[in-house]
């Protein structure tokens, strides 16, 4: 059944392992009801566009933030060790390297993180808290197809146009300061940028922000729609969301970079 | 009176090691409000989650419409939670939606190929019913206790439900609030023609709305029949019950 039974058993090892080892096999079950139930029966379009909305609305000024600035901080931090060797007009190439492959997925999924995991986490905890799930499902509602899969998908499809967003606002941020340094115009600034990036950066980069949504929304799932009892249960479910979101995408980051490099 | 709508048979459950339901025998017959009286804690919300399929029982049968709820699968418990309404503690309402959203919700979910001309109709004779036509633009967190429960209970109408289910209707209201609330159910009662189960600790509730009493201590039922069966007893656990809801 839905609601979240909590059965003190004797633990086989002890607590905290015993805890550790059947979380992890409730995620496994929560993963694979999540893809038994997206493609069971219409999807709720119009409930999954208006998450997105719900994403995009949370995180969209804190990122253009982040990101301009990472991307006019991170040139004017390089620029002093390139003019040494007199390099300076490779400084876009750099930055693209630098942003497009690394920071514009990871910025913006830790950001995300931070703003929509949390808000997941709180939303259907402060749901399940206050019996709205349960109401739903007395109410012949299916609430793990309503809330659940439509939240993972749009953080799925919204977090990778976010990074493609965060990249083109850093290349901005970027720009601003070549031009006022070196200036260099803006059709010659991109055409330096995009010689060295490859349509492999740019699959590697997608498939990140893919992979990223994905954990940001079922991590954040997990945790408010089987949050315990209590108003407590509702902080800890925002937290732990942001914790966990963000230990795994630092995970997925080195995994991918590796299978990326080999292949190159 | 005579068809039984819910029949449950010696009922457990318990949560590990504390063993909150211990053989509950129970019917409802077609047309009757029957009252649950009990301490907090003794398993009343646990009853009717199990009778709503919230919960599983470890064993015994419950029977609903004539159905066993714990053995139908999610198709068949869909169809059967469409008559069976439950009106939660603290009403449940979804904050994110206006009163009006949340009539709607379930409606829609439900049909969906309704006409939105019929989705206001419904809405608006069901706010009437509970008498709160005004609210319906308001959001749940500008409610008060009382209609908040009255939205929930006219969210719960909305499927027109044969059965409804009322946990603690009337607690941590005033009594007057209370007295409205109770004629709120008997209302529905007559007008909609459901069966209830009403669980609470409140003595003015369960005189006012029941048909039938019974009352629960750790997990089993020690007493049933009319108001007037229940009370005129010498039997301590009763007396103690009475005792404490007049001091309040
Ligand atoms: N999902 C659950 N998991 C574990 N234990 C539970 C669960 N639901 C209820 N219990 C336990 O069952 C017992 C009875 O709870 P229940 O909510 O039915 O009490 P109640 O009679 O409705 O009391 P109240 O009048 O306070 O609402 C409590 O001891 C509670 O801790
Ligand atoms: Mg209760």
């Amino acid at each position: 059944m839905d609601s979240n039974i909590e059965q003190p058993e004797k633990p086989v090892i002890s607590k905290g392992i015993d805890g550790f080892f059947k979380d992890i096999y409730n995620i496994f079950l929560f993963l694979i009801r999540i893809f038994k139930e997206a493609f069971k029966g219409p999807v709720e379009v119009r409930e999954v566009i208006r998450q997105c909305y719900q994403v995009g609305y949370k995180s969209l000024a804190l990122i253009t933030m982040t990101g301009f600035i990472t991307g006019l901080v991170f040139t004017k931090q390089s620029r002093p060790s390139l003019s040494e060797f007199g390099a300076t007009s490779w400084l876009p190439s750099l930055i693209s390297i630098a942003v497009i492959r690394a920071l514009a997925p990871l910025v913006t999924a830790l950001i995300t993180a931070g703003k929509v995991g949390s808000g997941i986490g709180a939303e259907l905890a402060s749901m399940r808290v206050t019996e709205q799930i349960d109401a739903m499902e007395v109410s012949a509602i299916n609430p793990f197809k309503f809330l659940v899969v439509t939240r993972v998908m749009a953080t799925t499809i919204s977090i990778p146009i976010l990074v493609a967003y965060t990249g083109l606002v850093g290349m901005l941020g970027s720009f601003l300061d070549i031009h006022l340094n070196e200036q260099t115009s803006f059709t010659s600034f991109f055409q330096e940028a995009f010689k060295n990036i490859y349509f492999l950066d740019f699959i590697t980069t997608g498939i990140k922000a893919v992979v990223f949504g994905f954990t940001i929304g079922v991590v954040s799932c997990y945790q408010g729609y089987n949050a315990s009892q209590g108003t407590q249960g509702v902080g800890k479910a925002a937290n732990t969301s942001v914790v966990v979101s963000m230990f795994l995408i630092f995970l997925e980051e080195v995994f991918i970079v590796q299978i990326a490099n080999s292949i190159r | 009176m005579n068809e039984k709508v819910i029949d449950i048979h010696n009922l457990y459950k318990s949560f590990g090691s504390n063993h909150v339901l211990r053989g509950i025998d129970i019917d409802v017959h077609k047309g009757e409000n029957v009252v649950v009286l009990g301490r907090s804690g003794t398993g009343k919300s646990v009853l009717i989650k199990i009778i709503a399929g919230l919960l599983q029982p470890d064993s015994g049968t419950v029977n609903v419409l004539g159905q066993e709820v714990d053995k139908l699968d999610s198709v068949a418990l869909r169809e059967l939670r469409l008559k069976v309404g439950f009106c939660f503690q603290h009403g449940a309402l979804y904050d994110s939606m206006t009163v009006g959203e949340n009539l709607a919700f379930p409606l829609k979910r439900n049909t969906p190929n309704i006409k939105h001309e019929q989705v206001k109709r419904m809405v608006s004779v069901v706010l009437e019913a509970v008498g709160l036509a005004k609210t319906i633009d308001q959001m749940p967190s500008e409610l008060s206790g009382g209609q908040r429960k009255r939205i929930g209970i006219a969210r719960t109408l909305i499927l027109r439900p044969d059965i409804m289910l009322y946990d603690e209707p009337t607690a941590g209201l005033d009594p007057i609030t209370c007295t409205e609330i109770n004629n709120l159910i008997n209302e529905v009662q007559r007008r909609f023609h459901t069966s209830s189960i009403i669980i609470t600790h409140d003595l003015a509730c369960a005189k006012q709305t029941g048909d039938k009493i019974v009352v629960m201590k750790e997990g089993k039922f020690v007493k049933q029949g009319n108001f007037e069966e229940v009370f005129s007893t010498q039997d301590d656990l009763i007396k103690e019950f009475y005792d404490y809801n007049f001091i309040q």
